[in-house]
C-alpha cells in the first residue's frame, strides 16, 4: 500500500508538471533577450554559408570573447525566424521581395557576407573540359537536348569527344538559395525558361531527378555516367569533379572560381545591396553567382534586447564584413567586392539604438 | 481496499489525467494541421486534394498546387512495399510459429528480426543509396529503361525490408491466437503440418494477417528518411512502378526548411493533414479488423 501511494503521488507529479511545462513554453518565447553577463549571439538561416560563418564565429569568439551561435536551417527559416524576432540576425541567399519586406513590422536590412557561384557539373567519361552558352543549359534542363553527343553541344566544344549516352539531369529536391539563384539565372536569359519554369527556391523542373542538398546531388552525380547538375562551386571543387565554363553576356567563357565570381559583383550595387547578380555584365565574370546576406533590424531597440547585445551583433557584422573576409577565399568563397562592402558600412552605420546610431564614424 | 484511506481515489485520477493528456495532444495536433491548412484551403479550395500539380511558381507560370501526385507515390510504394514484404513475413511467422517454437534456432531468428526493426531508417536509405540503386540502374539499363537506379520500385524495395520485422511478429501473435485444441485435434485427424497451416490456421486468422498488414502499411505510409533518399524526388505522379516520384513524407521533408511563402507552407501542412488523414483510416481499418476478430474468436 505504500507502493500505491508513491506511484499515484509520482503520477500527479509528472500530470501537474506537463500541463506546468505547456504553460511555461509561451512566455519563454517572447522573451529572447540573453543574460547581460556572457553576450551570446544568435542567428539563423542558410546553410550555404554555413561553413564560412561557422569558421567565421570560431576564430570570433577566441578574438573577443563574444559568443554566436548559428543554426543553419535554410534562408526560408532564417527569414521567418528574424521576422518573428526569435534571432538577432538571419542569414539568407535570397534578398527579401518589396512584397515580404511590406510585411515586416519594422524596417529590415540586408548585409553582403561573401559571393557564391554556382557550377554545373557533370560525369562523363574522361572528365572532359565543357564549355556550355546559356541556350544549351536551358535546353538541356528543359529537356530538349537528350543526349550528350547532341549536335548543339559537339558545335560548341569543338575537339571534346563526347559519348552517345542519355543526359540525366540531377537537381535540388529541397527548397535552396542554390536553385534560386541558378533558376534566376535561366529566367534572365531565356525568356522560354521564364514562362516555362520561372524562379525561385523551389520550381516544377521538366526533367530529371531530385536530390536533397548539395551534397545529394553531388552524390548522385558521382554515381550516374551521363549526368548533369548544378551545385555550389565548393562542392564540385571538394569532390574532384569537372566544372563547365559558361559564356556570359560578353561572349567569353568563364570558369566558376573565386576571380570570376567577383568580377561578377562588382558592377553597380543599390544603397541596400539587394541586388542580383545573375548573367553579369563584367566582361570577364562568372553569371551564375550571387550574394549571401545578413538580416538584421534597423532599430535594434526591440523585445527585451539591451544596447550592450545590439552594439555586440553590429560589432560582430562589421567584423564579419571586413576581418572575417579573409575566411573566405580558403572555402572557395569571394569575397564582397569594393563597392558592396561600402554600401554595407553605410548600412551598419545607419543602424539604431532607441534612435540613436549604434556605430560612431 | 486502501482506496477507503483517500476520498477520491487519486490513482485512478492520476491514471485518467496522464490518458486524458496525451487523447488532447492527438486532438490538438489535428486542430494545429487544419488550422496551419486553411490559408490553403482558401486559396486553392478542396481541388488541392485531387489536382495532378505541384507547381511552387504557379503564380508566375501558372499550374497550381495539388497533392494528387504524392498521395499515388505514397500509396503506391507502401503496397508495393507490402507485397513484396508478404512472402517474406509469412514465412517468418510461420517458422517461429509452427516450426521453431522454442530453441536456439528460434531466439537466433528472432534477435535477428528485432535487429532489423532497430535500425534507423537513414542507414537503410544510405545502404539502399550504395548497393540498391547501383544494381536498379543496371537492370533497367538492361531493360533498356532510363539511365538511373532511383524510383518508385527502389525505394517499395527498401520500405519493404524496413515493416518485414513488424509484420512479421504481428502475423506471428495472430497465428499464436489459433486455440490449440483445434490445431490438435486436427493433428489427430491425420493431417500433415502443412495442411495444419493451410486449412486451420490460415482460415481462422486471416483477417487477423489482413489486419496486420494494414498496420504495417500505416508504418510504410509515413517512412521518410529512406524514401526521400532514392525515390528520386520528382514531384509528379508516377507513370509505371520504376519510374521517379515523390511521397507525402518525403516532400515535406525536402520542402519544409526553406519554405518561405504563407501560401506554399500552409500547402505543406495541408499535406501533413491528408497523410494524417490517411494514416488513421489505414490505422483503423487495421483495429477494428483486429477487434472484430477477437470478438469472434
Amino acid at each position: 500500500m505504500k507502493f500505491k501511494t508513491i506511484l499515484l503521488g509520482l503520477s500527479l507529479g509528472l500530470a501537474l508538471t506537463v500541463i506546468g511545462c505547456g504553460e511555461d513554453k509561451t512566455s519563454n518565447e517572447k522573451t529572447a533577450a540573453p543574460a547581460a553577463a556572457q553576450i551570446e549571439i544568435l542567428g539563423a538561416g542558410a546553410t550555404f554559408p554555413y561553413p564560412l560563418y561557422s569558421e567565421m564565429f570560431t576564430a570570433y569568439v577566441k578574438e573577443t570573447g563574444v559568443k554566436v551561435n548559428y543554426q543553419a536551417i535554410g534562408s526560408g527559416g532564417g527569414q521567418r525566424q528574424i521576422k518573428n524576432k526569435t534571432v538577432d540576425f538571419g542569414g539568407s541567399d535570397a534578398f527579401v521581395s518589396d512584397k515580404k519586406l511590406a510585411k515586416f513590422e519594422a524596417p529590415l536590412v540586408h548585409i553582403p557576407m561573401a559571393l557564391g557561384a554556382v557550377s554545373i557539373t557533370y560525369n562523363i567519361d574522361g572528365s572532359p573540359q565543357l564549355k556550355l552558352s546559356p541556350a544549351l543549359i536551358k535546353d538541356i534542363f528543359l529537356g530538349n537536348i537528350k543526349k550528350w553527343n547532341h549536335e548543339r553541344i559537339v558545335k560548341n566544344n569543338p575537339g571534346v569527344s563526347l559519348p552517345d549516352q542519355q543526359i540525366t539531369v540531377v537537381r535540388r529536391s529541397d527548397g535552396s538559395g542554390t536553385t534560386a539563384i541558378f533558376t534566376d539565372y535561366l529566367a534572365k536569359v531565356s525568356p522560354e525558361w521564364a514562362k516555362k519554369v520561372g524562379k525561385g527556391k523551389s520550381v516544377k523542373w521538366p526533367v530529371g531527378l531530385g536530390a536533397k542538398g548539395n551534397d545529394g546531388v553531388t552524390n548522385v552525380v558521382k554515381k550516374t555516367t551521363g549526368a548533369i547538375a548544378y551545385v555550389e562551386l565548393a562542392y564540385a571543387i571538394k569532390n574532384n569533379l569537372p566544372v563547365a565554363a559558361v559564356k556570359n553576356v560578353a561572349g567569353n567563357f568563364v570558369k566558376p572560381d573565386i576571380q570570376g565570381t567577383s568580377l561578377a559583383g562588382e558592377g553597380e550595387i543599390p544603397a541596400d545591396t539587394r541586388v542580383s547578380l545573375t548573367n553579369t555584365a563584367a566582361e570577364f565574370g562568372y553569371p551564375i553567382a550571387g550574394f549571401t546576406w545578413i538580416l538584421l533590424y534597423q532599430e535594434q531597440k526591440y523585445s527585451k534586447r539591451t544596447k550592450e547585445q545590439s552594439k555586440a551583433l553590429i560589432e560582430l557584422i562589421w567584423w564579419m564584413s571586413h576581418a572575417g573576409q579573409k575566411y573566405a577565399e580558403p572555402l572557395h568563397y569571394a569575397p564582397i567586392p569594393a563597392k558592396a562592402k561600402l554600401a554595407g558600412e553605410a548600412i551598419l552605420k545607419s543602424i539604431t539604438f532607441g534612435g540613436q546610431p549604434l556605430m560612431s564614424k | 481496499m486502501d482506496t477507503k484511506r483517500f476520498p477520491i481515489d487519486f490513482f485512478s485520477l492520476g491514471l485518467r489525467m496522464l490518458a486524458g493528456l496525451l487523447i488532447m495532444l492527438v486532438v490538438a495536433f489535428f486542430i494545429t494541421l487544419v488550422n496551419g491548412s486553411s490559408e490553403a484551403f482558401s486559396e486553392f479550395g478542396a481541388r488541392f486534394i485531387w489536382a495532378n500539380d505541384w507547381n511552387p511558381n504557379y503564380d508566375d507560370v501558372g499550374g497550381t498546387l495539388g497533392s494528387l501526385p504524392f498521395i499515388v507515390g505514397t500509396l503506391l510504394t507502401s503496397f508495393l512495399a507490402l507485397l513484396i514484404s508478404i512472402p517474406f513475413s509469412l514465412s517468418i511467422a510461420i517458422l517461429l510459429g509452427e516450426y521453431f517454437k522454442k530453441g536456439a534456432i528460434s531466439s537466433f531468428i528472432t534477435s535477428l528480426i528485432e535487429l532489423l526493426a532497430g535500425i534507423p531508417s537513414v542507414i537503410y536509405g544510405f545502404w539502399a543509396l550504395f548497393y540498391l540503386v547501383p544494381k536498379m540502374q543496371e537492370f533497367k539499363v538492361s531493360m533498356g529503361m532510363n539511365n538511373n537506379g532511383f524510383g518508385v520500385m527502389t525505394s517499395a524495395i527498401v520500405l519493404s525490408i524496413m515493416i518485414i520485422p513488424f509484420s512479421a511478429s504481428m502475423t506471428r501473435e495472430i497465428m499464436g491466437m489459433v486455440p490449440q485444441g483445434l490445431k490438435e485435434s486436427a493433428y489427430a485427424l491425420g493431417t500433415t503440418r502443412f495442411e495444419v497451416i493451410k486449412d486451420i490456421i490460415f482460415p481462422y486468422c486471416k483477417s487477423g494477417i489482413f489486419a496486420g498488414f494494414m498496420l504495417s502499411l500505416g508504418r510504410a505510409l509515413g517512412e521518410t528518411m529512406a524514401v526521400t533518399m532514392v525515390i528520386g524526388n520528382n514531384n509528379e505522379t508516377p507513370g509505371s512502378i520504376f519510374a521517379l516520384g515523390n511521397t507525402m513524407a518525403s516532400l515535406l521533408a525536402n520542402e519544409f526548411a526553406e519554405a518561405s511563402d504563407d501560401v506554399y507552407i500552409s500547402a505543406l501542412i495541408f499535406i501533413g493533414l491528408i497523410l494524417f488523414v490517411i494514416t488513421t483510416i489505414i490505422n483503423l481499418l487495421g483495429k477494428l479488423t483486429i477487434t472484430s476478430l477477437s470478438r469472434n474468436g
